[in-house]
């Protein structure tokens, strides 16, 4: 079980007290015009206004035993993105054809974040890719969650001294199921997808309200890493 | 080898010649004379195939050295040419009129190295790194680990002697 | 009637986007119609694309740098790590390069496991790609055997060396063990299978209407393409090239095999299909034979002295090897250090899928590009390392 206590009052993780010398902070100083607003100030001028501006809010919760039971459905048709962000988008391979055959658990790979609720981050997430992936997760339909597999994506794993990749996948996006290994097994990973299950049915995957509430942190963090942001600040 | 060796000595600046398993000879060309050296093997003495162009950091001795390797596909021989050139300027002719890929290398000796091809076609656009900020990576006074640490935060790790660890979770009174 | 191409400028086709003739589509990263995580940047025309930049850079994890900070033996798990579908070949090359420095000798029945090994994992990777050149056309079916099938081809890795995707099986000085007991009976029952899988491939696919109305001419690569681009592998025995490093540099015990290269002349993703498919039939020919004459007893490690203060004198070499997309080298050079000064990787898909596809994309149906991608076998993880 991996500890996954994150202090979100803290100061954005990198480069943590150190921001007057570091020149990306002030490339990107202003894309909170208010509590609710968004600025997009890393597009051109033109651009700002195609995209909209609001921040993501969380979901409000309905009374309880309707809520049990949309869990209960939403744990049942898990479909994946299929985005291979690393080594491990191999074993999803495998997983998805006869063998092991996730369709007889409710689950298939989707080939338009539009249509998955379930990003499987399959290993190291290099600092390009990172760009994508926050810009798929949140083009993401809601509910949504994140399975992040090997462990690279848990503490860097191998490449825990490369310049190109990051050390913890959830300080970018929240996670809400880690499986281990390098390559973890097509068993670890349905192994995995049925831990997620069970938190949807207790009601306990909540990155995606985690994402929305913390949402500046999430965001901060993004930029520091992401030193060409040229993207919305959130896409809807 | 040797023979080609001496034929292209005649033309061309050669020194240090070295020759692994007879087939894979290898030797420093000037710089100048780079692109004329390979067209040279490639037209005349059948070396037409560009295997790779990388580089090599000798930071002590404040050199690039340039490396590439072409091979022949009639005796299946390699041939390994080395430029040295200065690691403070780096600048080299470009060989993307030669081969088609060579653009493709020189782009990313480019950007991992900053050296400069005038002339190569997209070598300014960013291949790998997008957004990068620092020094050219692949440099040896580039320090990826004081980097990493820098700007990537890492998950705490729970280290454990795994003596101390076996005898804590075995026998707990002890 | 104006023209359909565009201006040049500077060598550089200028399209007036603005002109709603032409459109600017991404394929990638997030894409199904892309192996791996690497994108094309496609302008098209109607349906046809006229122009496409291939981006890769997406799965860069700096080798060559991490490389330079750790040991030789600490450099053999993350080698493998370069090539996902065929991981052994780096190990191989890697090891090999070491081993050429140090001008050690390796006992002869390691150089028969390490034979069985890449061609096992030669195996594992066909099967992988034939899948995908399939799904590519919209054939799911064949992609549910192939993978599913070359998990059994992964069951006997395990067994043999105990991971299914990253072995880590040849170490510098030989290979980690010999086989197991009774797992020469498995592998003939699998390669059994892989062969009957194979007829039925031929009936389903290669004899298939659709895919060979939309394999044939697509991608045609001439022969006078070849040194132009670097092509290797496959993709070169596809047009007629019979260029096969096992068989022009032999390593390894392939000198004492009986194979030869398989070649087709069309030059196109059909061609370049069948060569593949006679491949998989090579390589399941070359592990029975690996397995009838491999000697059965003897060392399979010379001894090294402390692997963590090992030092490989001073030099520069380049090794290679046929991997399922071609040629794949490792330049090494040592300082006489403990830490390898520099080791650049050649990976095949380096030239096909950045220099060539770019050219070959141009003309060709937006529905055809996924297909004529994985027709080249591109695999980003080694382009970008």
């Amino acid at each position: 079980m991996i500890d996954n206590e994150i202090n979100y009052d803290s100061e954005p993780v990198a480069n943590a007290g150190d921001n007057s010398s570091n020149p990306t902070t002030s490339a990107y100083p202003d894309w909170r015009k208010d509590d609710n607003t968004l600025t997009n100030a890393g597009l051109p001028d033109e651009e700002q206004e195609w995209f909209c501006d609001a921040r993501p809010q969380p979901a409000r919760k309905s009374w309880q035993p309707i809520e049990d039971f949309l869990n209960w459905a939403r744990a049942n048709s898990l479909w994946i993105l299929a985005f291979g962000t690393g080594c491990g988008a191999i074993e999803l391979r495998p997983l998805v054809t006869s063998r092991y055959d996730i369709s007889r658990l409710g689950m298939q790979p989707r080939p338009t974040p539009r249509q998955a609720n379930v990003f499987m981050i399959g290993g190291y997430v290099s600092i390009k890719t990172l760009k994508r992936i926050v810009r798929s997760y949140e083009q993401m339909q809601g509910p949504k969650f994140v399975v992040a597999v090997c462990s690279c994506a848990i503490n860097g794993g191998m490449y825990w001294d490369s310049y190109n990749t990051v050390k913890r996948i959830d300080e970018y996006i929240p996670v809400d199921v880690y499986v281990t290994g390098c390559m973890p097994r097509p068993e670890a990973v349905l192994a995995g997808f049925t831990k997620l299950k069970e938190l949807i049915k207790a009601g306990k995957a909540e990155g995606q309200n985690l994402y929305a509430e913390k949402f500046d942190w999430y965001k901060e963090n993004q930029k520091k890493v992401i030193k060409d942001w040229n993207m919305p600040d959130y896409n809807w | 080898m040797e023979q080609l060796y001496n034929n292209l000595s005649l033309q061309f600046e050669l020194n240090d010649f070295m020759l692994r398993h007879g087939t894979q000879a290898s030797f420093i060309a000037k710089r100048e004379q780079l692109v004329s050296l390979l067209t040279n093997l490639r037209d005349i003495h059948g070396y037409t195939h560009l295997v790779m162009v990388t580089c090599v950091d000798w930071l002590e001795d404040k050199l690039f050295q340039l490396t590439y390797i072409v091979h022949n596909h009639h005796d299946q021989s390699d041939i390994i040419v080395k430029v040295l050139i200065d690691r403070d300027m780096p600048e080299m002719d470009s060989i993307h009129h030669l081969w088609e890929q060579g653009r493709v290398f020189q782009r990313e000796l480019h950007e991992m190295f900053g050296i400069s091809f005038p002339g190569s076609p997209g070598q300014d656009e960013p291949m790998i790194l997008e957004g990068w900020q620092g020094p050219p990576p692949m440099r040896r006074d580039f320090d990826t680990k004081e980097y990493c640490e820098a700007n990537y935060s890492n998950r705490e790790r729970d280290s454990r002697e795994p003596e101390e660890h076996m005898q804590r979770k075995l026998y707990p009174e002890d | 009637m104006e023209s359909l191409y565009p201006p040049i400028v500077n060598g550089k086709a200028v399209y007036d986007l603005e002109s709603q003739k032409y459109l600017k589509m991404w394929q990638g990263p997030q894409h199904p119609g892309v192996t791996g995580n690497m994108s094309l940047e496609l302008d098209i025309c109607g349906d046809e694309v006229i122009k496409c930049d291939t981006h890769v850079g997406y799965l860069h994890r700096g080798f060559e740098k991490l490389m330079e900070r750790r040991r030789y033996i600490n450099c053999f798990p993350i080698v493998c790590r370069i090539c996902v579908p065929e991981p052994d070949t780096n190990e191989y090359l890697f090891a090999t390069a070491m081993e050429d420095l140090m001008g050690m000798e390796i006992p002869e029945r390691a150089l028969w496991l390490r034979t069985l090994n890449l061609e096992l994992s030669r195996l594992a990777s066909f099967l992988m790609w034939i899948g995908g050149q399939s799904g590519a056309f919209g054939m799911g079916t064949v992609a549910q055997w192939t993978i599913a099938y070359r998990d059994y081809v992964l069951d006997l890795f395990e067994e043999w060396t105990g991971a299914r995707i990253y072995h880590m099986y040849m170490t510098p000085g030989g290979v980690r063990g010999a086989l197991p007991e009774g797992w020469v009976n498995r592998a003939h029952k699998v390669l059994d299978g892989a062969s009957k899988l194979l007829d039925e491939i031929r009936h389903v696919m290669l004899n298939n209407a659709i895919f060979k109305q939309r394999a044939v001419g697509l991608g045609t690569i001439t022969p006078d393409m070849m040194d132009r681009y670097g092509i290797v592998g496959p993709n070169a025995r596809g047009s007629g090239v019979a260029r096969d490093i096992r068989m022009d540099m032999p390593y390894l015990v392939y000198p004492l095999l009986d194979f030869n290269i398989e070649t087709e002349s069309a030059g196109d993703a059909y061609a370049r299909t069948v060569v593949r498919w006679k491949e998989i039939h090579q390589s399941i020919s070359l592990i029975r034979q690996i397995l009838a004459k491999m000697p059965q007893s003897g060392a399979v490690h010379t001894t090294l002295p402390n692997v963590l203060h090992l030092k490989v004198p001073a030099g520069q070499t380049y090794v290679r090897a046929e991997s399922t997309r071609g040629e794949y080298g490792y330049f090494m050079v040592s300082d006489g250090s403990e830490f390898p000064r520099k080791v650049t990787v050649r990976g095949p898909s380096y030239t096909h899928a950045m220099a060539l596809l770019e050219d070959l994309a141009v003309g060709v149906n937006i529905a055809d590009i996924a297909g004529l991608m994985v027709s080249l076998h591109t695999y980003p993880p080694e382009i970008e390392r």
